[in-house]
């Protein structure tokens, strides 16, 4: 079997990487970033996710088939926020 | 007992009787080889969990609209909500998705203690987290934070506020119902580790189990920063 075995070196760095983003995102949210505070706060949410799944789902590992799948996964989330935010945001229909 | 590799004939479920390739008694008949028949599971998940993006992303969207359209109330709401828990919680989380990866390692390994001793950790650590979440659940109680009839919020429309906590209390007990459903997951796999089904050539569904626990994980990844980090300068 081809599978391979990541060294459990990888996993620990990828989980020290995560606490300190936690950390991070929970310390710069004390800051008036304006604008950029969700911006900030989601970018490292986008890295800890794609570090959880390239790493521990063995993503970066896997086959160009699975990557597709989870790929079209996402992509069709970004379809479902931007078609449904540029109706809400460009018109009051429906706001109370 | 020693931890040792499993041996190599574990019970006979999952064995054919007459493997059709000598030597790999774990292999169906409608694969090539071991290779493609796991590639072929875990692929199989994937797909489940793209449903599962289907599933939760109906509610971020709701969230995303709404948030838009009444920022100053999620603001006011969102600071209701104890940011150290969240953080806490979010700290149990990614250490149990740790204990799984090493889980899997173990099983990839076939070494039977291991798997079963990073299985358990895991399902504690999830343990702890939905406790936790039970408390904060039972503290918004406490504060009139649940929607309905005797909701109350100090400094923001009521009626936004509501939008706010039902969201929040949609979500993570839609993300709750997902780590039950993981727990689930994880005795049974620490039952098949124990009766010895897992070995170094065969150990998929704690791969495939690891996939869920790893996605539930993630859904929280974003769900901490969306519910407990809006407006927290103010």
């Amino acid at each position: 079997m081809s599978e391979t075995i990541v060294p459990t070196r990888v996993y620990y760095t990828v989980f020290a990487v995560l606490l300190f983003c936690t950390g991070l995102t929970t310390f710069v949210a004390f800051f008036d970033l304006g604008f950029f505070s969700p911006v900030v706060a989601l970018t490292i949410a986008v890295f800890k996710a794609s570090i959880v799944a390239l790493f521990f789902m063995h993503l970066r590992y896997s086959t160009r088939l699975t990557w597709v799948v989870a790929g079209a996964g996402i992509f069709w989330l970004g379809i479902l926020f931007a078609l449904s935010l540029s109706d809400y945001m460009t018109r009051a229909w429906g706001r109370i | 007992m020693p931890d040792v590799a499993s041996p190599q004939e574990p019970p006979t479920s999952h064995v054919s009787q007459t493997p059709h390739v000598p030597g790999e008694p774990h292999l169906m008949h409608h694969f090539d080889d071991m290779e493609q028949q796991r590639e072929t599971a875990t692929l199989g998940m994937w797909v489940f969990l793209v449903t599962e993006v289907l599933f939760f992303g109906g509610l971020f969207a709701a969230y995303m609209i709404y948030r838009v359209w009444y920022p100053t109330t999620f603001g006011v709401a969102s600071r209701q909500l104890n940011i150290y828990s969240g953080a806490g919680m979010t700290v149990v989380l990614i250490t149990s998705s740790l204990t799984m990866a090493m889980a899997v390692h173990a099983a990839a390994q076939g070494l039977r203690r291991r798997i079963m001793g990073f299985l358990g950790l895991t399902l504690f650590l999830g343990i702890v987290f939905v406790a936790l979440k039970g408390m904060e659940y039972y503290h918004e109680y406490l504060e009139h934070h649940i929607p309905g009839h005797g909701f109350q919020i100090v400094g923001a429309d009521p009626n936004h506020a509501q939008i706010f906590f039902s969201l929040y209390f949609i979500m993570t007990g839609l993300h709750a119902l997902h780590m039950f459903i993981g727990f689930g997951l994880l005795l049974t796999m620490m039952y098949m580790a124990w009766r010895n089904y897992f070995s170094a050539k065969w150990h998929t569904p704690v791969e495939v189990a690891g996939l869920y626990w790893h996605f539930v994980d993630i859904i929280w990844i974003f769900l901490f920063p969306l519910l407990y980090l809006v407006d927290r300068h103010r």
